[in-house]
């Protein structure tokens, strides 16, 4: 009787020693993780500080009207109007969008209602690696490859650099993006909508293009915009393959420059600090974080709302 | 067959509306051109991809040898160029941006599955990790440029390699948190709950049985994001990455040349002899990214057969 009393005194005294050893660690480790956690806040912070704090002395000197309504870009005489490279960034874009959401779309559709598991198991992973391409490789590829196919094909007057050529080569690369949202979309409708329309008389065609593709329409938006966020930010193909050379209203043929392509010129030369040009890449970049922030708060909620919807 | 479309076109005048065809041999006929452009459609990618490797081989077979892997670039006589000094930076550049982000992408990530409770902040958090992930690669640079370049100087030694790493962990850290967070989800709860059962704590559950249960499918994640890390060159173009140096790295707060940046220089001088040097750099660059994936793939397919 004693000593089982004695055995459990102990052992409660082991026990208590123990927990709060144990207490402590779990506290300072909880700490640890909502530290860990808390760091992304603090990104979207240092983004946003550093990039309007330069843009806020950049505006000192340039006024503010003039870098959102002037058409002229050129730095080095002083003229920061922004339209110019917004241009190029979007001839780009769209001609990006052109190419990666008809493929991006019928890869979704095929790989979530016609390819075989199997081959479904081995496409899906080869179209990740497209996404992971470098892309300095696909800057490469659109200036040594696609641009000289072209002069020598259907557009003999087409510049070395252009805008039609990094627009196609990042259509290419924003394919996987397009698809995989896309297919998420796609797989999520419920197969009581397949099986209705067949009930119906349905083709499969007919099912995939007017049931199954209305009803996953708000994720294929998001995929869209999603694609359209990527290649307004994307660098190094329109900084290789487009050109450095701000050109407003040209044609896709033509030699362009982008926003992006524009902040690597300037960070590449020797450029004082204190310069209205190197403050200009922080309004620049201000402007693109802004224009990708609002595309990819649209796509959040358009995301949302079709895993509400089912 | 014939009398059978009649009957359809007679149904089709009432309710069905002009979308429902009569003839059943057009609409599978229609059928078999869907297919056909499905499958097309999905082949145009890898298509692509392989007349690029075709390419850049061809492009690049002339200046690729082992001394390419081995040797400094040069101006003076180019055909005798390398990438030493480029690998040796970007596998600083790796091992340095894997130290830095998995440790803190992992700890958020069990933070937000297993600790948070379903709060504002929290769904703050989601959100601007979210959006994180979707923030342009060079602005990520500038962040780094007016952080650690500037601000932290003091500590990161301006433009030195572990300024790099910095830069590129904050861009990959989203991706690992999703991928983590992913595969924390898929463990059941019943793990969870035979753990406390066991008296063990919370932390002692996530060490034992969820981080371990996890990294299989947490690692396939982390594998992409570092391949992507270090294949990006506008950000570390812009916290001042060399475009050429004379020695390799060899520490945390020397200078770096990196793989992705070097090929960039190359491709922008006109002479051919620098245009063949690119092309080898990018085969080089493409294996690297290939055997990363496959590795990655072959993770996922053996973790997913498991459960």
């Amino acid at each position: 009787m004693a000593i089982r009393a004695e055995g459990t005194r102990s052992g409660t005294d082991a026990w208590k020693r123990n927990s709060r050893a144990r207490e402590a660690r779990e506290r300072v480790i909880k700490v640890f993780l909502t530290a860990c956690a808390y760091l992304s806040i603090f990104t979207t912070f240092g983004i946003v500080i550093v990039l309007f704090e330069e843009t806020l002395r950049f505006f000192l000197e340039v006024s503010v009207v003039e870098f959102l309504t002037s058409t002229r870009w050129a730095p080095t005489q002083g003229d920061f109007g922004v339209l110019p490279l917004v241009y190029g960034t979007l001839v780009a874009t769209i001609i990006a969008i052109a190419v990666a959401l008809p493929i991006g779309l019928l890869t979704a559709i095929y790989l979530s209602e016609y390819a075989p598991s199997g081959l479904r198991q081995w496409l899906k992973p080869a179209l990740e690696i497209l996404a992971g391409v470098p892309t300095v490789v696909y800057g490469y590829f659109a200036l040594t490859f696609i641009t000289p196919l072209f002069r020598d094909s259907v557009f003999p007057g087409i510049e070395s650099f252009n805008a039609i050529s990094a627009g196609l080569i990042m259509g290419v690369m924003i394919i996987p993006t397009v698809a995989s949202v896309s297919e998420d979309a796609i797989f999520a409708v419920p197969r009581s909508l397949r099986e209705g329309a067949y009930a119906l008389g349905a083709t499969k065609r007919e099912t995939a293009t007017k049931v199954v593709l209305p009803a996953a329409l708000s994720g294929i938006v998001a995929a869209v915009i999603l694609g359209i966020s990527r290649a307004i930010g994307e660098t190094m193909i329109v900084t290789i393959a487009m050109g450095a050379q701000a050109n407003w209203f040209g044609s896709p043929l033509e030699g362009m420059q982008a926003m992006t392509a524009y902040i690597v010129q300037v960070v590449g030369g020797e450029t004082p600090r204190e310069s209205v040009t190197y403050k200009s890449i922080f309004a620049v970049g201000s402007a693109l974080f802004l224009m990708t922030l609002v595309l990819n708060l649209v796509s959040y909620w358009f995301v949302r709302r079709y895993r509400e919807t089912y | 067959m014939a009398q059978g479309s009649t009957k359809v076109e007679r149904q089709t005048g009432g309710a069905g509306g002009p979308d429902f065809k009569a003839s059943m041999a057009t609409r599978y006929g229609l059928d078999r051109a869907f297919t056909v452009l499905v499958t097309v459609a999905s082949l145009v990618g890898i298509a692509v991809l392989a007349v690029l490797l075709v390419d850049v081989i061809r492009d690049g077979s002339t200046m690729l040898s082992l001394e390419f892997l081995a040797s400094f670039p040069s101006q003076i006589f180019p055909e005798n160029g390398g990438i030493y000094p480029a690998l040796i930076g970007s596998v600083w550049l790796l091992g340095l941006t894997a130290l830095i982000s998995v440790p803190l992408g992992l700890g958020a990530a069990v933070y937000l599955e297993e600790y948070a409770e379903d709060k504002r902040i929290n769904r703050i958090i989601e959100i601007n990790i979210s959006n994180l992930a979707g923030v342009p690669s060079v602005i990520y640079g500038l962040l780094g440029l007016g952080i650690f370049v500037q601000l932290l100087a003091p500590v990161t030694g301006g433009g030195s390699v572990l300024t790099g790493a910095l830069t590129l962990s904050l861009l990959i850290l989203p991706v690992i948190i999703v991928a983590t967070r992913e595969a924390l989800r898929a463990i059941p709860g019943a793990i969870r709950e035979g753990g406390y059962a066991l008296g063990a704590t919370k932390w002692e559950v996530i060490w034992s049985h969820l981080l371990p249960m996890a990294l299989p499918g947490a690692l396939t994640g982390i594998i992409l994001a570092l391949s992507r890390a270090i294949g990006e060159a506008a950000p570390i173009l812009v916290v001042g990455v060399s475009l050429y140096q004379t020695y390799a790295t060899a520490g945390p707060f020397d200078g770096y040349m990196a793989l992705p940046t070097q090929i960039y220089d190359w491709i922008s001088r006109p002479q051919q002899i620098f245009q063949d040097s690119a092309a080898a750099g990018i085969v080089v660059a493409m294996a690297v990214l290939l055997l990363a994936n496959s590795f990655a793939i072959w993770l996922r397919n053996r973790y997913q057969q498991r459960s």
